[in-house]
């Protein structure tokens, strides 16, 4: 079987999701095509170079509907002859394209690919692609939704993550990230944006908020109390999936939640046959991949089971991952991700993660491997994990190994 | 005779519901029938402008004749479905009322003119009309109750309903079965237009003569029609129906299929053309109708409470027993309450205690709450002042001369009974006597009457005025006049009675009793107080027994335990949930009165939360929430079939009827025996015998279940099963 590889990971900045935001006024598809037209500059290839563009993508509506990989293809500078595929596994899209590709070198239906993903969180609103996940009574009396925000609040209340706990964690996450901005750890990784005559529009994440402390944190209103308790009254619907609760302590807010922003990510995956053809070396390997559904009311529990099973996968113990990027949806999220497999928290998100940088849907999955990789390389590990929480109760990992 | 006639006046059809027989219209199949053809007659009549679709009798309709529903059940679903469709072709040719479908002109206006109540199909027939025109008599109710017996709207009233109000504004109605005044149904949108009683066929006329096309046309047949409130993909709609799906589901804990199907038909309606959503409609109706959930709620809910209140149990040579004058002895909150809700049905009260003062406290009482509700707007000060007036508070038996019955409410000690039972008697030597005594057995105070013939147990639960069941209890000598008498008195108060004999504890407290212990039980092994409570809301009981505890006090909990044990000697029980209660009355954690017990309560005494003292004191793990549902809901079932089988019952139906309206017995089961006959015997027996094995003799199946299980019996004949 062949070997799936990692050439190359690169990224946009990060925009704050608001029509503010400096990325406010990039289309999807410009977007997407940049990184495109980046990975082949970066890597000296021809337009023709890839079997297919797998890019991940959420809100698959407006301008990033209608097979928006197809249209950034088109936009790109790549042949009209490679096609495009369109993702969406919510917030683990851009892992999924990875994945996608690296199980496709494997089982020899193509040679390189370019996965990532998208998302333009300021111009086509989260959520405004429907879901009738949530409104449907077909579903929703069989699994009761509610939102993101209970879910995590769900988490922290059942594994004991106080207000503190997670305020703490996004103080962490964000003293990280400015560390990583002023050591420029992300310099490898990061394509700045520029308009059609190539002047810049942005060339750093905007979302951070450095010097963040407790007291800032502490000074926010818990955002999903009145959801949850008062109208229309989630708690009462997640409690009946966990009884032995008599209440969810609602606990996150802005401050410890993912932040909403634009951005793109893509990563060049092919096989030893592919390195050789166009003169790359390969980053990495990747290792073993995994999905999971878990239960869909309380959601974002996803990493735990998708990490047991991308190591069972692997043959690998969680003691034989030297770093981790979990995904900041919400600070339980990871604090939960600790508590599980009491990992050395110094070694997960070193750098940050969407707390304090963002979480651009479907291109976070992509920028995570990205990040990663740049990190192992800069620190001279050998292996690394990626694994996100999904909404609906789904999960993905992926673990890659220097070469 | 016809259910309905038609006249014509100035061009002007009117077709006019006037079911023989009955003081109510409900629609049957024949009535159907001549209410399709009279329609069909009017639209083709080149003579006839307009319709007017009113009612002979004070109110419109109550609704549909519950015998086509029991046969369209017997059809099975493609039956069902089939007959819905019929009802749909017909609600919908009089709402485009033979308009041309493409110009939507030339249609004949049809106007319904409700005189009263509409209800039901009786509302839905007038939602499918171009007007709805109401009378503003007092009595009126408009609204669609089928969700409180299990149902939904099925003849269209979901669909248009939701679509002339939208999802949010339409769901007091048909989600809450919500019953509105004219006035209120007019502002809501509901209906149209109120006038006074004297001139509504004349303004019901008038509309028709004034009606242009365009009036003729609903929101839903007219171009760019959107949903209010937006359908379920559009930005304003969306967290509307997120949240309906939550609100709905956390209320019903998802135990009521028709509430789902309900809000499955406006959903999915709202995503389709108008008769598409019909027919979304009828498939999710004929899904209710064919789910045990909905005919086990008729049949108790509906059919046999009403026969419970209608004398089901009423000796039938016994001549009418109306209470014209009653005496109540004890003023306190049981004798108050039993006081102000015989005043209220306008029966002259004296209400006597041990001395002036205090029965003119109780008095007192009762003109406060009564004057809460004007304060709310509930009550109308003339119905309070008239209450008032019906109640003579004092501390003379000279005031118990002539009255029909008394009843005693005093403290629960057999002494203090019998003395005031003997001085009764004979204040008021014609009277039936009657005991509110909730833990003493009737017979036992018969004796001190002098004529135990006349001497019956009239039960109520707390708060009076709020519980609907009422327990008539035949004491061993209790003759069929006092029987009579007390039901006929419950009827008067528009409660419901059951009879049942006399036996410890009687029927509704007995059976509560052993679910509250279970639930302590439960928390002293560990389960955890939240998982006990929520437990039992997921069987669809009202109150946790933590909580229902709280409400009656601890130290009620340890005199029934007390009174147990001493009752039963070395083969008492309950050991475990004494400790329990024990160790909370010694920290003065006696329930909600003292703003401390399972719950702590804050300074308005409102609960706060689970003392965090149990997870200290109980801490797990300890069963789960699978088998403290099982306990909980068998522990009840076998106390009422064993209740059954000690003749306490004499009628499961019965026993149905008072678990739902008595303690709140899981309502979506239609009591206990309806459960069993669900699950059947055998069923029924295994589970029983499981627990038996895994927790003891309290389990242990009554030999009435095991004889059942082996015949394969139901408690309901089969064919109304």
């Amino acid at each position: 079987m062949p070997e799936a590889f990692i050439y190359d990971a690169l990224r946009s900045p990060r925009g704050r999701g608001r029509p503010d935001g400096s990325l406010h006024e990039v289309t999807a598809v410009r977007l997407s095509a940049l990184m495109l037209d980046a990975m082949l500059a970066r890597n000296g290839l021809p337009g023709d170079a890839v079997e297919d563009v797998i890019w991940g993508n959420v809100t698959q509506v407006g301008e990033q509907g209608g097979c928006l990989a197809r249209t950034a293809v088109l936009a790109s500078g790549l042949s009209e002859a490679v096609p495009g595929l369109s993702v969406n596994r919510f917030c683990a899209s851009g892992l999924e394209a990875v994945n996608l590709a690296a199980a496709q070198v494997r089982g020899g239906a193509g040679e390189g690919f370019i996965a990532g993903g998208v998302e333009m969180m300021s111009r086509v609103p989260m959520g405004s692609d429907g879901a009738a996940v949530a409104v449907d009574p077909a579903v929703t009396f069989r699994h009761p939704f509610v939102p993101q925000g209970i879910a995590a609040d769900l988490i922290a209340t059942l594994h004991g993550f106080a207000r503190d706990d997670v305020d703490a964690f996004a103080v962490e996450s964000q003293a990280r990230a400015a560390r990583a901005w002023a050591e420029g750890r992300f310099a490898r990784s990061i394509v700045p944006v520029t308009d059609v005559n190539g002047l810049p529009i942005l060339a750093r994440d905007e979302h951070l908020r450095p010097g963040t402390d407790m007291q800032a944190l502490g000074a926010l209103a818990p955002a999903f109390r009145e959801l949850g308790e008062t109208m229309p009254g989630f708690d009462a619907v997640a409690l009946m999936r966990y009884p032995q609760l008599e209440r969810i302590a609602h606990v996150h807010h802005a401050g410890n939640s993912s932040g909403i922003v634009d951005g793109a990510a893509a990563v060049l995956v092919g096989s030893a046959a592919f390195g050789a053809r166009h003169g790359l070396t390969p980053r990495a390997r990747i290792v073993a991949t995994a999905r999971v559904g878990s239960e869909p009311t309380i959601m974002l529990t996803g990493p735990v089971p998708a990490t047991e099973r991308v190591l069972a996968a692997a043959g690998m113990q969680v003691s034989d991952i030297d770093l981790f990027e979990v995904n900041e949806a919400f600070a339980a999220v990871v604090l939960r991700f600790l508590q599980a497999f009491g990992v050395d928290p110094a070694r997960v998100n070193p750098n940050g993660g969407a707390i304090a940088l963002g979480h651009p849907l479907g291109a976070t999955g992509a920028m995570l491997i990205g990040t990663l990789l740049d990190e192992m390389e800069r620190t001279g590990r050998a292996t690394g994990l990626v694994t996100l929480c999904v909404a609906s109760g789904m999960g993905a990992a992926t673990i890659i190994e220097r070469v | 005779m016809p259910d309905f006639r038609a006249e014509t006046e100035d061009g002007i059809r009117l077709i006019v519901w006037d079911v023989p027989g009955r003081s109510l219209n409900v629609m049957g199949l024949a009535g159907l029938a001549e209410l399709e053809a009279l329609i069909d007659a009017a639209l083709a009549d080149p003579a006839v402008t307009g319709i007017v679709l009113t009612s002979a009798k004070a109110d419109f309709a109550g609704g549909m004749d519950l015998a086509v529903l029991a046969g369209m059940q017997a059809q099975g679903a493609a039956g069902i479905f089939e007959g819905l469709m019929r009802m749909h072709a017909l609600l919908r040719r009089i709402e485009r009322a033979g308009m041309d479908p493409k110009t939507r002109k030339g249609g004949k206006p049809v106007v319904a003119a409700l005189p009263g109540t509409a209800a039901g199909i009786g509302l839905e027939l007038a939602l499918a009309c171009h007007r709805i025109i109401a009378a503003d008599a007092p009595q009126a109710r408009i609204g669609l109750p089928e969700i409180k017996v299990g149902l939904f709207p099925g003849a269209g009233g979901t669909t248009r309903l939701s679509r002339k109000l939208g999802a949010m504004a339409a769901a007091p109605v048909l989600l809450e079965g919500k019953m509105l005044r004219p006035v209120e149904a007019r502002d809501l949108g509901v209906i149209d237009e109120v006038v006074a009683p004297e001139a509504l066929l004349a303004r019901a006329k008038d509309w028709v003569r004034g009606a242009t096309d365009a009036d003729l046309v609903k929101p839903w047949d007219a171009k760019g029609w959107r949903m209010p409130g937006g359908a379920p993909y559009t930005p304003e709609g969306f967290m509307t129906f997120v949240g309906a799906s939550a609100m709905v589901n956390g209320r019903t804990q998802g135990l009521y299929p028709a509430a789902r199907a309900l809000l499955s038909a406006v959903y999915e309606g709202a995503l389709v053309p108008f008769d598409t959503a019909l027919k979304i409609e009828a498939r999710h109706f004929t899904s209710v109708l064919t789910d045990p959930t909905a005919g086990a709620m008729i049949r108790t809910l509906f059919l046999n409470k009403e026969a419970q209140e209608k004398g089901a149990a009423r000796p039938r040579a016994e001549p009418d027993r109306k209470v014209a004058r009653l005496g109540v002895i004890g003023a306190g909150m049981m004798g108050a309450g039993i006081a102000r809700v015989a005043a209220e049905a306008g029966i002259a009260v004296a209400l006597l205690d041990a001395t002036p003062e205090a029965a003119g406290r109780g008095r007192a009482g009762i003109a406060a709450a009564l004057e809460a509700e004007v304060a709310r707007g509930r009550l109308a000060a003339d119905r309070r002042d008239a209450t008032l007036a019906a109640i003579a508070a004092g501390a003379d038996h000279a005031a118990l001369a002539g009255c029909d019955l008394v009843i005693e409410a005093v403290f629960e000690d057999p002494a203090i009974k019998a003395e005031v039972l003997a001085r009764a008697a004979a204040a008021a030597p014609g009277a039936v006597i009657a005991t509110n005594t909730s833990t003493l057995p009737v017979t036992s105070l018969a004796a001190a009457t002098g004529r135990p013939g006349d001497f019956v147990g009239i039960h109520f639960f707390s708060p009076v005025d709020r519980m609907a069941l009422v327990e008539v209890i035949r004491g061993q000598g209790t003759g069929d006049r006092a029987v009579a008498t007390a039901l006929d008195f419950v009827r008067q108060l528009r409660k419901t009675p059951v009879v049942v004999n006399d036996a410890r504890f009687f029927y509704a407290n007995r059976c509560i009793i052993p679910y509250v212990n279970e639930g302590i039980r439960l928390l002293a092994e560990g389960a955890g107080a939240a998982l006990v409570e929520n437990a039992a809301k997921a069987l669809g009981m009202p109150l946790g027994p933590l909580q229902l505890t709280d409400e009656t006090s601890i130290d009620l909990g340890l005199k029934i335990a007390t009174a147990t044990r001493a009752a039963l000697g070395d083969a008492y029980p309950d050991q475990a949930v004494e400790a329990v209660l024990v160790w909370l009355a010694e920290q003065g954690r006696l329930g909600r009165k003292a703003g401390a017990g399972f719950y702590d309560y804050d300074a308005r005494g409102r609960r706060t939360g689970l003392w965090p003292g149990l997870a200290a004191r109980f801490p797990g793990p300890g069963p789960g929430v699978a088998a403290a549902k099982e306990r909980l809901l068998l522990i009840q079932v076998l106390e009422a079939i064993r209740a059954r089988e000690a003749g306490v019952l004499t009628d499961p139906a019965a026993g149905d009827v008072a678990a739902i309206l008595g303690w709140g017995f899981a309502p979506w089961s239609g009591g206990p025996f309806s459960w069993v006959d669900r699950v059947g015997a055998a069923a029924a027996l295994d589970r029983a015998r499981r627990l038996e094995a895994a927790c003891g003799p309290r389990f242990a199946p009554p030999a009435l279940l095991a004889g059942m299980a082996a015949r394969g019996a139901t408690f309901y004949p089969p064919a109304a099963a």
